[in-house]
């Protein structure tokens, strides 16, 4: 009788350099190596330090949205969420509200999103994510509208500018506050029963819940952990920008999907890590950057982000085969309605 | 000499590790009803798989209407006129009863390509008329009831001209009234000259439905009988009557106090009224025929679904469960029916299978401490003597028997009272069945409470203390072991028909 | 028995007819310019495309998908008929039609061969390729507008134009919707489209062309798609890279609205009409009554949000019946 005896997993070079993020670091030297034949003045600190700038503010849906996707379903109601607590702290600043309270609405109204969002997923197992938030989506931004219509509001303190354009020494405060949610992410993700239960439903749900793992408590706790995040993408777009309306962040939901998914996770659930999404917030920032100094419009970057999108599921799918490639890529329908969430469409 | 529309001989059917079927007989005559009969696993569907062309046997001939005929696949069979009817009807539960009998045989005008609905729906009006079917064709199929699904499933049949129709458990999950139409359709259908094939575990079925009777045990064959020639306790003899060759470890566990007990449990269209106690050290058997409602019980025992009414009380004190996280808490460990969908995660090495229900055992503020993981689960893993090579190798990598281990470890994995095991044996080698029956009586002597949920009589004989024999979702006897024989026990499995 | 069960299928539509009438009745009241022939002429064609668009869209739910595409395909197919008139005047308008309905097709056909043949989940797919359409509708137009007096007066009056006093995007409507009906009731095709959406693995071994339907009904939308664009263009007589922006939301409100239930399967053309013209009178009467059109987006999520919770709810109930009537 065989007994298990050897307590360590096994470990080759290939195996380690044969992973999807290595071939986002090539492609990260790749687009960079690029810019810089486009701009001499590219490859300096002050480049990497400040750039980063410019697109990090929706870096910080990224995060939760890769807990989503590995749980196995989607959010596309991120943007609307920043818009709407973006409005309403503008409009009860505008008010009267002191601007630190402000803030804080700012992320109680985003997370209070997410809280919706997770409740009417687990609420009613027979929706898929995808039209809870698509419908959620709609619902946020249209609020927003109601509050302020096609106005701008803005005239924010002076501090609060500093936010998305400060520094601390040299380092950018959004970038620092990137990082350390990077951290906070990457570890609860990697490193917590609550990460590895995320992994457990998105790979089978049923036996997840039949192992005594709460479901429902989890799938919540990952909506409201990306409204809270949709709230601080929020606060750092409208500190950029200086003010805001009720259009703003139109298309991150894109962007943040396309970048979770050119991270090597899979739209299946159950796979993926942390750090592939990480690298893929900076390779589309930085080839924005680059189609930027070619004087690439935005519309264009669209185009790229809708294409990397498509072709890294494709390769994703090709190489999961078995185990991604369902027969029918679409809502299974629920037959009582108890059973499990169900999957996005 | 009465024509043979069927006849199989010297089949034999052997998957990887179980011989299906042992050179086993069959035959059918022309306008008959036919009765097949045998326990679970005693090779009823796989002799019907054979006959429907979505097996291919290893041995033996199949004749019919005298000629050989070779099926590669259910179209061929299809095509001889043969159809069946299983207990779980396969339909498009948003489309009416016309197209679910037609899809894929529309009549289409050639000009216009447009579909004759009216046409089509007479035609199933028609089917459905001369099925005393007591709704039309355009209901759509979602709406219906299972037994008029069934009634929906023979007209397709019907429909596709079968000369010979293999209902297989068609009464199951009906009720004696229900049943009551299914007899007669059946009958008509014979009067049409339709053969039938009838597979049921009731009693009630066969003597009124079929002329003749052929019994199954253990994937051979043991005999055909005309129905008037046999008596009933003759025929349970003929399905159960075996040695008990297998070996049952010796049980010592002392039986101490009451440890969990049920009160009324009931959910409607599922169970009603069940009640019962396990004792610490008690191995409590729950068998019953297939929709029963063995396993809807013990779910709702463990907190799956929610019972409507009734309690449930663990040491004395009535339980409120949220859902599994919070009877695992409580104590209750539960081994499902199906390991592969429910019971494990595949894709994960077995180690973090294993800690998955107690993760925060594992956890300090949340952290994860996988060397604590990993060392835990090779312990569980030695002491149940799950064969693999590492704890890091994938469950989808292991046997049966061992998927079934690592699902024991899991549970034991944490502080339980009661384990509730569901099917522990199913697709499960000899061999590791010894080791799962040993695993059990440990588990007994260590003071848990043990429900078992089987099929297998031997199994449930040889290893429990006391008998739960569920009938249409209701109790129908609970008994000592000691001294209960199988015919006993299949004897309250089986509902009384209206006739006796 | 057979009552009852006959009555709970037109419930829908019997409810949505009801509240027609109902919100035609209070907006009559609170503005008597409701119900004049024109208004109902101008709401009937603005109904129009919206109308088109949700055949298409009807389709593609009824095979459990969803197409977040549709808006920028009618922005493209959109903006290169319109450029293509303003350097070729003498186009004649069917020509131009076609093309718009050319380019929609290319974009469904490429979108329902990620789905249907690659896998690529629905949702993934149209929202990659909602942005790649728009994206390039932007480079096509180099940002630049095409407007009225750059189209031809035979281009515009796809939109204007009329015949026998109905306006032309009434007529190819209702066209649709009835060659639609034919379809999707009595071809074989039409019905298979149905039964995918219903039970995919049973279709499948039903010997149903279960990826060449799915393949199918994304060409369709792409083609509907097309022509809803040319004809937007001709009626706002302008084309811009925002055109339609945000009109796969209303698309999909309509459709959901109309009965079709996201899960897959079910839907009746009847209600799918019921639920556009209800769409379509809530946008032309907020206005008038008003409601500040800032509203509108709102009310459309909460539309979804409602639709979809009602039949959730509804066959809960009828579930928990179900059970009932199971004696045991």
């Amino acid at each position: 009788m065989e007994r298990a005896i050897r307590v360590d997993k096994g470990w080759s070079w290939r195996t380690f350099f044969l992973q999807w993020e290595w071939l986002l670091v090539l492609i990260f030297i790749a687009v960079n190596v690029v810019n810089s034949t486009l701009s001499p003045y590219y490859l300096t600190l002050d480049t990497f330090l400040s750039t980063p700038q410019t697109f990090l503010d929706m870096a910080f849906l990224v995060m939760p949205m890769t807990m989503v996707i590995i749980l196995g379903m989607i959010d596309i109601s991120v943007a609307s969420t920043a818009a709407l607590a973006a409005v309403i702290m503008a409009v009860c600043f505008h008010a009267g509200l002191p601007m630190p309270l402000a803030v804080v609405l700012n992320l109680a109204v985003a997370t209070a999103c997410g809280l919706v969002n997770g409740i009417l997923i687990t609420r009613f197992k027979e929706l898929s994510s995808v039209i809870v938030t698509l419908a959620t989506m709609i619902i946020y931004r249209g609020i927003a509208y109601v509050i302020l219509t096609d106005q701008a509001s803005g005239d924010f303190p002076k501090w609060y500018s500093s936010l998305g354009w400060g520094s601390v020494g040299k380092v950018p405060i959004i970038l620092i506050a990137f990082a350390i949610c990077a951290v906070v992410f990457g570890v609860l993700l990697h490193k917590t029963s609550f990460g590895r239960r995320i992994y457990a439903i998105g790979n089978n749900l049923t036996a997840a819940r039949y192992s005594g793992v709460k479901t429902d408590a989890i799938i919540v706790t990952v909506f409201v952990l990306t409204g809270l995040m949709a709230g601080f993408t929020s606060l750092f777009l409208t500190s950029r920008m200086g003010s805001t309306r009720p259009n703003v962040a139109q298309g991150y939901e894109l962007s943040v999907i396309a970048m979770v998914v050119l991270g090597g996770v899979s739209t299946s659930g159950g796979k993926g890590r942390i750090g592939g999404p990480l690298l893929a917030i900076f390779i589309i920032g930085f080839l924005n950057y680059g189609l930027g100094l070619v004087n690439i419009q935005a519309q264009s970057l669209l185009i790229i982000v809708g294409l990397l999108l498509i072709l890294s599921v494709l390769v994703l799918n090709l190489r999961f085969r078995g185990r991604a490639q369902r027969s029918v890529p679409s809502a299974p329908k629920p037959v009582d309605s108890s059973e499990p969430t169900k999957r996005i469409p | 000499m009465a024509e043979h529309i069927l006849e199989l001989a010297h089949i034999t059917k052997t998957f990887p590790g179980v011989r299906a079927l042992d050179d086993v007989h069959f035959d059918l005559r022309q306008g008959e009803i036919h009765a097949l009969i045998g326990e679970n696993g005693a090779g009823k569907s796989t002799l019907i798989k054979v006959i429907t062309g979505v097996y291919q046997p290893d041995a033996g001939e199949i004749r019919v209407e005298g000629m050989p005929v070779q099926m590669h696949g259910p179209s061929d069979s299809q095509r001889l006129g043969i159809a069946a009817i299983y207990q779980h009807v396969t339909c498009y539960p948003d489309l009416s009863v016309t197209e679910n009998i037609f899809i894929g045989h529309e009549k289409i005008s050639p000009v216009t390509r447009k579909i004759d609905w009216k046409d089509l729906h007479r035609r199933a009006d028609d089917l459905l008329h001369q099925l005393d079917a007591d709704f039309d064709a355009r209901t759509i199929m979602g709406n219906l009831s299972v037994a008029q699904q069934q009634i929906v499933e023979i007209a397709k049949a019907l429909s596709a001209n079968a000369r010979i129709i293999i209902m297989d458990e068609p009464t199951a999950p009906l009720t004696t009234r229900e049943s009551e139409d299914l007899y007669r359709i059946t009958e008509g259908l014979r009067d049409k000259g339709v053969s039938i094939i009838f597979i049921s575990h009731r009693m009630e079925d066969m003597y009124r439905l079929a002329s003749r009777v052929t019994v199954f045990r253990d994937a051979r064959y043991v005999g055909t009988w005309r129905l008037e020639e046999i008596r009933r306790e003759d025929l349970i003899m003929a399905m159960v009557g075996r040695e008990i060759t297998q070996f049952f470890p010796r049980r010592s566990a002392a039986i101490g106090e009451e440890i969990l007990r049920v009160e009324g449990l009931s959910r409607t269209g599922y169970f009603k009224d069940v009640s019962f106690s396990v004792r610490r050290g008690e191995i409590l058997a729950m068998t019953g025929l297939i929709g029963a409602g063995r396993t809807e019980v013990c779910e709702a025992i463990y907190g799956v679904t929610a019972a409507d009414s009734g309690r449930v009380l663990l040491e004395g004190k009535e339980l409120h469960l949220s859902g599994p996280a919070h009877a695992i808490e409580k104590g209750i460990g539960y081994l499902p029916e199906d390991r592969l969908r429910q019971g494990l995660v595949l894709d994960w090495d077995l180690a973090k299978n294993v800690t998955l229900p107690t993760l925060q055992a594992f956890a300090s503020l949340g952290w994860l401490h996988p060397r604590r993981e990993y060392a835990v689960a090779q312990e569980l893993t030695e002491k149940l003597e799950v064969r693999a090579g590492s704890v890091f190798d994938l469950a989808s990598t292991l046997s049966g028997g061992n998927q079934q281990k690592i699902i024991v470890a899991k549970i034991l994995a944490g502080t339980m009272k009661v384990i509730i095991l569901d099917e522990p044996t199913k697709g499960v080698d000899v061999g590791a069945k010894t080791a799962i029956f040993s695993i059990m009586n440990s588990l007994a002597e260590a003071g848990y409470g043990i429900i078992m949920v089987s099929s297998e009589m031997p199994e449930v004989l040889g290893m429990s203390d006391r008998v739960l024999v569920m009938r249409e979702g209701r109790v129908a006897a609970i008994m000592d072991t000691a001294g209960a024989s199988q015919e006993q026990i299949l004897r309250a499995a089986i509902p009384a028909g209206a006739a006796s | 028995m057979k009552r009852a069960v006959s009555l709970s299928e037109s419930f829908r539509e019997i409810g949505l007819l009801a509240f027609i009438v109902i919100l035609c009745a209070i907006f009559q009241l609170r503005n008597h310019n409701f119900l004049t022939l024109s208004n109902i002429r101008d709401l009937l064609t603005n109904t129009a495309i919206l109308s088109i668009l949700s055949v298409g869209m009807m389709m593609v739910i009824l095979t459990r998908g969803i197409d977040l595409s549709v808006a920028a395909t009618i922005a493209l197919a959109g903006m290169v008929s319109a450029l293509t008139v303003n350097s070729f005047r003498a186009i004649s308008p069917v020509l131009s039609i076609l093309e718009g309905m050319a380019i929609g097709t290319v974009a469904g056909a490429l979108i329902g061969l990620l789905i249907a043949r690659f896998n690529v989940l629905p949702i993934i797919a149209t929202l990659g390729f909602m942005n790649i359409i728009r994206g390039l509708t932007y480079v096509v137009s180099k940002g630049a507008w095409v407007s009225a007096y750059q189209m031809s007066d035979g281009f515009k009056a796809i939109a204007t134009g009329n015949v026998l006093g109905v306006s032309n995007p009434i007529i190819i409507a209702v066209a649709i919707n009835l060659a639609f009906f034919y379809f999707i009731n009595h071809m074989k095709t039409g019905r298979q489209i149905y039964a995918v959406g219903s039970n995919p693995e049973a279709a499948d071994i039903s010997g149903i062309p279960r990826r060449r339907i799915i393949f199918l009904v994304y060409v369709v939308q792409g083609a509907l798609a097309g022509l809803g664009g040319v004809i937007w263009v001709a009626k706002f007589a302008s084309a811009q890279s925002d055109t339609a922006m945000g009109f796969e939301l209303s698309v999909i409100a309509a459709t959901v609205l109309g009965g079709v239930s996201i899960a897959g399967g079910s839907g009746k053309v009847s209600g799918l009409i019921l639920g556009t013209i209800l769409f379509g009178i809530l946008n032309n009467a907020l206005p008038l009554i008003n409601v500040s059109p800032f509203w509108q987006q709102a009310i459309q999520g909460l539309v979804i949000l409602a639709a979809v919770l009602t039949n959730v709810l509804v066959k809960r109930n009828s579930q928990r019946f179900a059970l009932r009537r199971r004696a045991i």
